[in-house]
């Protein structure tokens, strides 16, 4: 339950991030939730991992957050101000999230800290060459070990929760 | 026998099928995990390139291991174009990107000089497999699925192949450009690299990873490796030779 909490939680935080990211650009405006095509609701653990920031999404960017951390509203769960989390090991690099909450809410995750490993692309739109396609489905075959990108998200988790630790009410 | 251990911020899991596994063997794997923290830690302030970082050591006098891994960046840097880069916005040297597939690689061969045929090496979601499964079969890896971690999308079937997955969450939310009228930019949650051994499979998925929508037709330029990328939309594009390795 606690992981829907902050899966909501992130994708508010982050439609207001881009929201707010943007009010000094120009290109993106409207967000959307991913519906994933397999059958379970849960949107993944929501989690926000390093790949991304690192992907010149604009690490930092658009905080313009009050730190110092003056507290100042009790209106929802959280205390206003700006908390940073701890900084966790992503292994990739050091991960760490820093969190805005203003009237009770959080408005704007930040990571000062986020994985290296590679400068990104700008976001193409570029249609790929004739590689098969599917959509992915769920498969129920026993596996030995599974592969994927987890350790990032739990860096992200654990940073995030430290930061959410210090604004609770 | 199969131990996980929590090292380095994730899982790293150890099964061995060949009946001769013994406990200290197990352990001096995970020594090895622990001297490469130790070692490659950028936020140990005892590590080896924390002090390069710091200026207090200069490569040429580092340790082998590191001259290794620094020139082994460098090349994969000129061989992904400039997409895997160790140095960090902020003028560090963060080679973990590298040094973690290089680690699993370099374990599965410390098994393999004890004489073990059959086991695999999991850090963290990247696979170095080897021989066959305790059902003397081929070992079956799931993909995991990035949009429910408790699922698997897919199953490969691999000897001695290594499996990377490079991934992120917080592209699993649809972007959309108001110049570019009603459709979502297309986007990367999850890109998986199969190729002759993890060490490469890694260094390729990251670097891969980094290229957006582009990083399958980069795997898929690659000889010896093959791919499997998603989308934000749950759609996955594979490389022309990925599904021989979905057959058992």
């Amino acid at each position: 339950m606690k992981k829907y909490i902050i899966a909501g939680v992130l994708v508010v935080a982050f439609v207001a991030y881009l929201v707010f990211a943007n009010k000094g650009s120009t290109p993106v405006a409207v967000v959307s939730t991913t519906t994933p095509t397999t059958t379970d609701p849960a949107p993944a653990t929501g989690t926000v991992s390093g790949g991304t920031t690192s992907g010149g999404t604009g690490t930092g960017s658009g905080s313009g957050s009050t730190s110092g951390g003056t507290t100042t509203g009790t209106i929802g769960q959280y205390k206003d101000g700006t908390y940073t989390g701890s900084v966790a090991d992503a292994f990739y690099g050091k991960l760490q999230a820093v969190v805005t909450i203003k009237g009770g809410l959080i408005t704007n995750v930040t990571f000062p800290q986020a994985p290296s490993g590679g400068n990104s692309s700008e976001v193409s739109a570029f249609a790929l060459p004739a590689l098969k396609q599917e959509a992915i489905a769920a498969q129920s075959a026993n596996v030995n070990t599974v592969s994927g990108a987890t350790q990032d998200s739990q860096a992200f988790n654990e940073s995030l929760a430290v930061a959410l630790a210090q604004a609770k009410n | 026998m199969k131990q996980t251990r929590l090292m380095m911020g994730m899982p790293i899991t150890i099964e061995i099928v060949d009946p001769q596994a013994t406990a200290a063997v197990f352990d001096e794997v995970y020594d090895y995990f622990a001297h490469i923290d130790e070692t490659f830690s950028t936020y140990k302030s005892t590590s080896e390139i924390t002090a390069i970082n710091d200026g207090t050591l200069v490569l040429a006098d580092a340790s082998a291991e590191m001259q290794v891994v620094f020139a082994m960046c460098e090349e994969t840097k000129k061989e992904t174009n400039g997409y895997f880069d160790i140095k960090t916005p902020n003028g560090k040297f963060d080679p973990s990107g590298l040094v973690k597939g290089w680690a699993i690689w370099n374990a599965a061969k410390l098994l393999e000089k004890k004489g073990l045929k059959n086991f695999y090496v999991d850090a963290g979601g990247d696979i170095q497999p080897h021989g066959h499964n305790a059902d003397g079969k081929k070992w079956a890896v799931g993909i995991k699925n990035p949009f429910n971690a408790i699922e698997n999308i897919k199953v490969m079937y691999v000897n001695t192949e290594g499996v990377a997955t490079s991934g992120t969450y917080i592209r699993g939310l649809h972007i959309y450009n108001p110049r570019g009228g009603n459709a979502p930019v297309s986007d990367i949650v999850s890109l998986t690299v199969i190729g002759p051994n993890i060490h490469d499979a890694d260094r390729f998925a990251t670097a891969a990873f980094a290229m957006g929508v582009d990083g399958i037709n980069f795997i898929e330029r690659l000889r010896g490796y093959e791919g499997y990328i998603i989308d934000t939309k749950g759609v996955a594009t594979m490389t022309t030779g990925f599904e021989k390795y979905t057959i058992a």
